[in-house]
């Protein structure tokens, strides 16, 4: 990655209204950087699908964000990292329907077809890490604002 | 419009419109306050005061669903059904869908409306203009 | 040697910068004539002289720094936006970049000319150097004329690119409740995401519970677009809407069999009229069956 960046602002995954507070955050820093509506939404139910997986197979962690530019291009960086039991195979971890949490086994497979790039490091009993980065689309919306 | 509430969230309310439940969700969701709406509407449908023929979900204050709420909703209508209540999600916005759609959860199992009127008509339920269409057809 | 070579060919470079400086009337008088400027500065010749000087300043001083293979050496800088207006008028006049560099390397004959008379007056046994000099720093100038030739075509493209998207998706409320999204031309990944979400706002905007894509003029339908056809018809009715594909044309048809794509769950009809009369049905809006084709047997 030789993209500039900015500041790097990390916030804290341990409860369910972290998963709120880390939604509104990432919701506010994808408008601010100027993701259309459905980008920014898509953004936000990715991170609320990774953030869920930090918590619930991660024991708790934290996400970073950074707010990134590459030329005339901006884009959003986010890391969900935990120090959990880890992912002992993150290939078979990444199959739709695979679930050990009582969810739809949607949540990282899916989360992974709502942003431009993905990438999952996991140690057994070393936790893991999913970094993803969404960059804002050249193509126009038919409606940019909120509804 | 998504306001962050406070650590511990509002129930969802469960409005009763004749034999229809009516709940409107707003903002962010919490997955507590999810699964808490799950067991009472569930409860309602089995338990009274009244008979309950329908439920409406209105979404169309939502700015996301995820895997989560997805499953819950998915959930809320299959118990539903069980207790013979048909479950009707109204005004979902177009992106919340475009995102659900690309998430892979298309919720085969829901009957889904443009808004509530449009939903209680679905439901047989008003003298709304438009006469019922067919939801379980097609689609 | 290495060192000596090296001096002599900067040597060469700003004997070059020193001839281009003192003959740069004579230069840009001669290539005012020439069709490169000639047919791109077609106010008065003077202008076209104007702007021809401005090209041998820059020669000269990318010369003098002896910077003479380097296409981002600063001495261009000054030059590059009239070269890519100029290219950019050669272009749109319908001339292919081939022809463009034709023109340019045209150039460089009228300033060899002088500089071979020049140094044959002074009999300098030299004169090669220069000469060699002025074929390297006309080449960089092709380079960089064909450089920002393709940077104005990607602008160009990308540009029109975007207004095609604005304006390629139109919704036409066909009755109430009943919108059709006609689309004509190529499909892409960009141009179905705004098809999708034209799509879904009309829904709302318009309370429609039909959509109708139409997909008459469409050439191809590639597995991509395929899926974006699945998925705006997924969407939708998450959102209590039906959509219905029509136009699917024969040949269509037998592409989405042969990709493997199921579209068993997409309810498609033959033309935009069966699926206006399909939608009016469903709203329980009598339509009387379309007269039979001729030819075909009555039931």
């Amino acid at each position: 990655m030789h993209a500039r960046t900015a500041s790097t602002s990390r916030l804290p995954i341990t409860s369910d209204s972290d998963l709120a507070w880390v939604r509104q955050h990432v919701r506010q820093a994808a408008a601010e950087v100027g993701f259309n509506l459905v980008q920014q939404t898509k953004l936000v139910t990715a991170t609320s699908e990774l953030a869920r997986n930090t918590l619930v197979h991660g024991g708790g962690g934290h996400m970073e964000a950074t707010v990134l530019r590459e030329g005339v291009t901006r884009g959003i960086r986010l890391s969900f990292i935990d120090g959990g039991p880890g992912i002992a195979d993150p290939e078979l971890a990444m199959t739709d329907g695979y679930s050990t949490g009582g969810g739809l086994g949607m949540g990282l497979s899916g989360a992974k077809r709502l942003v431009a790039e993905f990438t999952l490091e996991s140690r057994p009993g070393q936790g893991t890490t999913v970094t993803v980065t969404d960059w804002v689309s050249g193509v126009p919306s038919p409606r940019t604002g909120a509804p | 419009m998504t306001g962050f509430s406070a650590a511990r969230p509002a129930p969802v309310p469960v409005l009763t419109l004749g034999d229809i439940l009516l709940v409107t969700l707003q903002g962010d969701l919490h997955d507590g306050a999810a699964e808490q709406l799950q067991h009472d509407i569930t409860h309602r449908i089995a338990a009274g005061p009244g008979p309950v023929g329908g439920v409406v979900i209105d979404v169309s204050g939502v700015d996301i669903v995820d895997s989560f709420l997805g499953r819950v909703l998915a959930e809320i209508a299959a118990n539903a059904r069980l207790l013979a209540a048909r479950t009707v999600l109204a005004g979902l916005r177009p992106a919340v869908a475009i995102t659900l759609v690309e998430l892979g959860l298309t919720l085969p199992g829901l009957v889904t409306a443009l808004n509530v009127d449009d939903a209680l008509a679905r439901l047989g339920r008003t003298p709304s203009a438009a006469p019922p269409s067919h939801p379980e057809e097609g689609a | 040697m290495q060192v000596a070579e090296h001096d002599t060919a900067s040597e060469a470079a700003k004997e070059l910068g020193a001839f281009l400086e003192r003959r740069r009337e004579q230069i840009a008088q001669r290539w005012a004539d020439a069709t490169l400027f000639r047919t791109v500065f077609t106010i008065s010749r003077d202008e076209a002289v104007e702007a021809c000087k401005a090209v041998v300043d820059a020669l000269a001083d990318v010369a003098r720094s002896g910077r003479l293979e380097d296409v981002a050496a600063p001495g261009f800088d000054t030059v590059r936006d009239q070269l890519g207006r100029m290219a950019g008028s050669r272009a749109q006049a319908g001339f292919d970049p081939a022809h463009i560099d034709g023109e340019v390397v045209g150039l460089r004959e009228p300033v060899a000319a002088l500089l071979r008379a020049e140094f044959a007056e002074a009999a300098d046994p030299d004169a090669h150097g220069p000469t060699l000099a002025l074929a390297v720093l006309m080449g960089t100038l092709r380079l960089v004329v064909m450089n920002t030739t393709v940077h104005a075509g990607q602008e160009l493209i990308s540009r029109q690119r975007r207004q095609m998207l604005e304006v390629a998706t139109p919704v036409i409320s066909l009755w109430q409740g009943i919108v059709a999204v006609p689309l004509i031309g190529t499909l892409d990944s960009a141009r179905s995401q705004v098809v999708m979400e034209t799509l879904l706002d009309a829904i709302v905007d318009q309370r429609a519970a039909h959509v109708i894509l139409d997909i008459t003029g469409v050439p191809t339908v590639d597995s991509l677009v395929a899926q974006h056809l699945m998925k705006t018809a997924a969407a939708a009715r998450l959102m209590g809407a039906e959509c219905i594909i029509s136009g699917i044309r024969p040949a269509i048809a037998q592409t989405i069999v042969q990709l493997g794509i199921d579209l068993g769950s997409i309810l498609t009809r033959a033309t935009l009229a069966d699926a206006l009369a399909h939608a009016l049905g469903r709203q329980d809006i009598a339509v009387p069956p379309r007269p039979v084709a001729v030819g075909a047997s009555p039931r």
